[in-house]
């Protein structure tokens, strides 16, 4: 791999742009080919089962073998809420490979010393969520229970394309919500509540769990499955 | 890809720009119950230091000597392990599973 390349992805990674180095596997010769200009590509069918399904692999021609190696957006995780649960999911969603953001417009919640290292946003997440952009790599989580911030947060992501979105709240509370939401003319239907899968969670930690383990389906299998 | 993914990229091009002689291992087949998926990868450099995971530990001491010939040569090979692999008793995957790594040289530093 030339330096270059090398340097390729890490600005294509920094601009949440997604790309692939396809290697010709007999010579070692290499391209990196922005998803954008897949359909182009002598393996554009490769190219872009590769970019949806995020999956890397092998293909051969007649000629040939490549690999192509798919380097999709970092995962993302935007919490709204810095609450304790959050500061339970915050650890494991570094470790599973999240890039996190964390809202609150409660000052005293959204602090350095109870989330360090976490881009944090202390403001309404309705002013905050345009300008970060909910893509399709991108988890979303509601968790203040209130639905003054919860509620505006939930109709951005509802009409993004992010893979998942939970929101805290017992079933009364969901329930609720759900007809907040349908009055204020969104489909609330993809909204994981209660949040988290039923694994019987006690304290936030295994709540942190069981959201953890919810996400990780709907990236992987889909939540229908 | 992720962070972990990012943080490999990031420890290759810091190695090259201290001077060390780098190279590149990525999973690009796997077949049965390998544990780490296609795409994963080591970063090696030409004293055997190494950071990542091609196979959760079975073959990585195999990989880094492959890897430390490739910074030699400057070409890029594929290696094969598994238990069909008559290299499987020494190098093998205690998993059952079969994977096939790509080694290269970072070049053009």
């Amino acid at each position: 791999m030339d330096i270059s390349v090398l340097e390729t992805l890490q600005k294509a990674r920094a601009d949440r742009l997604a790309v692939a180095v396809v290697t010709d596997i007999a010579s070692g010769a290499q391209e990196v080919v922005a998803q954008r200009y897949a359909d182009e590509h002598a393996l554009a069918d490769a190219l872009e089962n590769g970019f949806r399904f995020d999956k890397s692999g092998v293909v051969s021609t007649d000629t040939a073998e490549f690999f192509i190696h798919i380097h999709n957006p970092a995962l993302r995780l935007v919490i709204v809420g810095a609450v304790h649960i959050a500061q339970a999911i915050v650890p494991m969603a570094k470790a599973a490979g999240y890039d996190i953001t964390v809202i609150d417009p409660r000052g005293a919640f959204a602090t350095e010393d109870r989330f360090p290292g976490v881009a944090l946003h202390a403001d309404w997440p309705d002013e905050v969520l345009p300008e970060i952009g909910l893509d399709a790599r991108t988890g979303f989580l509601a968790l203040t229970h209130d639905p003054k911030v919860d509620d505006p947060a939930l109709v951005a992501a509802l009409q993004s394309d992010c893979f998942y979105i939970g929101a805290l709240g017992s079933r009364r509370t969901q329930t609720a919500r759900t007809e907040r939401l349908k009055q204020a003319g969104v489909e609330p239907s993809r909204i994981c509540g209660p949040v988290g899968l039923d694994i019987g969670a006690r304290g936030a930690p295994e709540i942190a769990i069981a959201i953890m383990a919810e996400m990780t389906k709907a990236l992987r299998l889909g939540l229908d499955t | 890809m992720s962070s972990n993914d990012a943080n490999l990229l990031n420890t290759a091009n810091s190695w090259v720009r201290e001077g060390r002689k780098v190279a590149l291992a990525t999973v690009i087949e796997t077949w049965g119950s390998a544990p780490q998926p296609v795409g994963s990868q080591l970063v090696i450099d030409g004293d055997g230091n190494f950071e990542g995971s091609v196979s959760g530990g079975c073959v990585e001491g195999a990989v880094v000597t492959e890897a430390q010939d490739a910074i030699e040569t400057g070409k890029g090979k594929v290696l094969a392990f598994g238990v069909a692999d008559e290299t499987a008793w020494e190098v093998g995957l205690a998993c059952g599973g079969k994977i096939r790594v790509y080694v290269e040289p970072v070049t053009g530093a």
